[in-house]
């Protein structure tokens, strides 16, 4: 076993667990910060997949800015299912099931495919240039148009969560 | 060397806790917390499939594809909690079941 796979497994094994507290932990905030943990471990997942520039956009984005946003939110919508009342929904045995024969289902998908199991990763670090990627997405005979698309997109997200989330004072009674 | 099945073995765990939490969770907080989990399992499969197949040739549609879904996350993370807190706001509730305005 080498340095990168003892490494990839710590980082996986931080990212399975903080994901399982943070979708089972009672309090919202403690949920909110093992999210944060779970998106540290994905980040480094990341940087062993030599794709630093991710590595750093996913501290910044989700990190810096989603994770921020959900602690807010959290915050803003305190003294909710706290300490009463139960976290889960009726269905969850039966959830749990058909979530277990998913995870089977791509285990087994990933086991009939011999090729998988002999695949390395190629040493071509002129090719992990972020240059290449910049200027591929404001080409035009690129990525323009779903770049230019993706911005409109965010736009439009920006305008119409500030529409939604605006306290109107003249409807209030 | 890492092999390509350690990743999306990684990724497939990550992405059915995700999906467990979608649909049993009662805080719509927490939905969304699941399905930011479910967003990083689908990058981390294709990061990890460009890195294996498609880093030597140049082709770069695979990375491409993660900056949309890094977009799309934060559209919907901003969306999504403006929704939580203005039905919060109205009804002074966050769990999923009660906020049934739109029921038939």
């Amino acid at each position: 076993m080498t340095g990168m796979q003892l490494i990839f497994l710590i980082a996986a094994a931080v990212v399975v667990s903080s994901a399982f507290m943070s979708v089972t932990s009672r309090r919202m905030i403690h949920a909110a910060l093992w999210f944060v943990l779970a998106l540290l471990g994905v980040a480094v997942i990341y940087a062993l997949l030599e794709v630093s520039f991710f590595a750093v956009v996913q501290v910044l984005v989700y990190v810096g800015a989603i994770a921020i946003l959900i602690i807010f939110a959290t915050m803003l919508t305190r003294r909710a299912l706290e300490d009463h009342g139960k976290q889960f929904n009726r269905a969850t045995l039966m959830t749990l099931v058909i979530v277990s024969v998913i995870f089977a289902g791509l285990v087994f998908s990933l086991r009939s495919w011999p090729q998988i199991q002999s695949m390395t990763a190629p040493l071509s670090a002129d090719q992990l240039d972020v240059g290449v990627l910049g200027l591929a997405l404001t080409a035009p005979d690129g990525f323009a148009l779903p770049f230019e698309v993706t911005s409109i997109l965010l736009l439009a997200a920006l305008i119409g969560s500030i529409y939604v989330a605006y306290e109107r004072k003249e409807k209030k009674k | 060397m890492i092999p390509l099945y350690w990743y999306l073995l990684l990724a497939a765990l990550l992405f059915c806790i995700g999906l467990f939490g979608v649909i049993t969770r009662k805080n719509a907080v927490g939905i969304l917390i699941s399905i930011e989990l479910m967003l990083n399992a689908a990058n981390i499969n294709l990061l990890a499939f460009w890195r294996y197949l498609y880093s030597e040739t140049g082709d770069l549609r695979g990375q491409v594809f993660v900056i949309i879904i890094f977009v799309v996350a934060a559209a919907e993370a901003a969306v999504g909690l403006a929704m939580i807190i203005s039905a919060y706001r109205q009804k002074q509730t966050v769990v999923a079941n009660e906020i049934d305005s739109m029921k038939g």
